[in-house]
């Protein structure tokens, strides 16, 4: 029984953690394409801000759902939760620091899942967003929403491949798709950790997540200047807000599974830095690269679909293939 | 707890309910304090401003279906892959020369629908 008020308690700090980071990334994101573009950004609710993305929140309560009447209501109704819900569970199998760990004199593993296949449970739920994208375009009923939910899903499709091929590599290295096993794997300072032999690897798996969250350069789905909104073209108030909001938390997972799987999880850089609580070390990371996610998006214009299609296929799938023949090679040789 | 199948079930279904519950309970206030107001315009699709001809659900470009295809064929393999992967240090040369020619003979395929123009968008 205490194990499992245990687990409702981890499960709902993971969860309001995700939400509330997600909620200041909303604020943060437009705080820093202010500063990168010499403007102020949001600055009256609160200080510097901050309550901006609450004050949304009460705006989008406030706001009318109105469904169009040529929609297909049932699978308009899901395509929102299609995308938001495998996102949150994501965050189920990252680890927050070691097992058995003790808190208070309670001892419990700082995870919620301690998941075998958590490397196939992050892909499947990214394959299910693609689902809930091209649900939301086909049901909506509308020529904007349809042209981007069909360049969305070919996009996301492209990108996956090479997503899930460049994670072989770690595989092969940890011998494990347990995100708890393969941090054990890096254990140690961070010359141990997977991004040294794994770099190839990890430039692939940056590239492709960004594709995957349909963030600039590759926003083509949402490309506002030629498609309006893209596939959440006939969404209004919350349900177009579940759409905005689910994309910062998949901002948030992809960062947390990158700093896991290549940047040594909730581990310090240095053995003797490990008195510094480990998530705390995670969320450092995933900080990181939450930053140069926005950097990336405020710096670099879009590519073109042809362009685009040409990266994920012609160049990262046969250089993400080439990644885990070599890995292959180098750990069947030793 | 139950055994460690069930477990994971349990988890995993606490972070969906959790997840769901939350916007679920935000449309369902959104439901209470909404304005609403009637108008036959409201129902139409946005087509900037024009009143839309026909459906939308158009037969469109044949080369998403084509993508689609590939896709499939290759995160196939990509599946194949993952439990080679996990078991590689203990099977050694003779499990990497098999994944070697189950990669040849992919990218066989690869390059014939690179040929056929599957991957040009022009």
């Amino acid at each position: 029984m205490t194990q499992f008020i245990f687990l409702i308690i981890k499960a709902a700090i993971v969860f309001f953690f995700c939400v509330g980071l997600a909620a200041m990334l909303i604020w943060g994101e437009r705080k820093y394409a202010g500063w990168m573009q010499s403007r102020l950004g949001p600055n009256y609710a609160g200080p510097m801000g901050v309550l901006q993305t609450f004050g949304d929140l009460a705006k989008l309560l406030r706001k009318e759902d109105v469904i169009p009447d040529t929609v297909d209501k049932p699978v308009f109704r899901a395509a929102p939760y299609l995308l938001w819900v495998p996102a949150a569970l994501t965050m189920a199998v990252i680890p927050f620091g070691g097992m058995d760990a003790k808190i208070f004199g309670w001892r419990t593993d700082l995870v919620i899942a301690n998941f075998d296949a958590g490397i196939v449970l992050f892909l499947a739920m990214g394959s299910l967003a693609v689902y809930g994208v091209v649900f939301a375009g086909w049901s909506s009923n509308s020529r904007w929403a349809l042209i981007g939910a069909l360049r969305s899903g070919a996009q996301m499709i492209s990108y996956e491949l090479s997503m899930g091929l460049s994670l072989v590599g770690v595989m092969i290295l940890a011998g494990s798709m347990n995100l708890v096993q393969i941090v054990d794997y890096q254990s140690g300072a961070f010359w141990h950790w997977n991004f040294i032999p794994q770099l190839v690897g990890f430039v692939i798996f940056f590239i492709a997540s960004i594709a995957e969250l349909n963030r600039t350069p590759f926003d083509l789905p949402e490309a506002e200047q030629e498609l309006v909104a893209g596939y959440m073209n006939e969404y209004t108030g919350m349900r177009w807000g579940i759409f905005m909001f689910s994309e910062y938390v998949n901002m948030i997972v992809m960062s947390a599974i990158m700093a896991t799987l290549f940047f040594g999880g909730w581990r310090a850089p240095f053995e003797s830095w490990n008195v510094i609580p480990g998530f705390l070390w995670l969320i450092a990371k995933m900080m990181g690269f939450i930053i140069l996610y926005m950097w990336v998006r405020w710096s670099v214009p879009r590519y073109r679909y042809n362009q685009l299609m040409s990266l994920g296929w012609k160049i990262l799938f046969p250089l993400a293939l080439a990644n885990l023949a070599v890995t292959a090679l180098v750990v069947t040789v030793k | 707890m139950v055994n460690a199948t069930v477990d994971i079930f349990i988890q995993f279904f606490l972070m969906i309910v959790l997840a769901a519950g939350m916007f679920v309970a935000m449309l369902w206030i959104v439901h209470r304090l909404m304005p609403t107001s009637r108008n036959p315009n409201k129902g139409i699709p946005y087509e900037c401003g024009v009143r839309p001809t026909g459906d939308a659900r158009v037969p469109y470009n044949v080369h998403y279906y084509l993508v689609a295809v590939l896709f499939v064929l290759f995160d196939l393999e990509a599946v194949f892959m993952y439990p080679w992967a996990v078991t590689l240090r203990t099977l050694g040369t003779v499990a990497f020369v098999d994944m070697l020619v189950f990669i040849a003979i992919l990218l066989v395929g690869f390059v014939y629908a690179w040929k056929k123009g599957v991957l040009s968008w022009e």
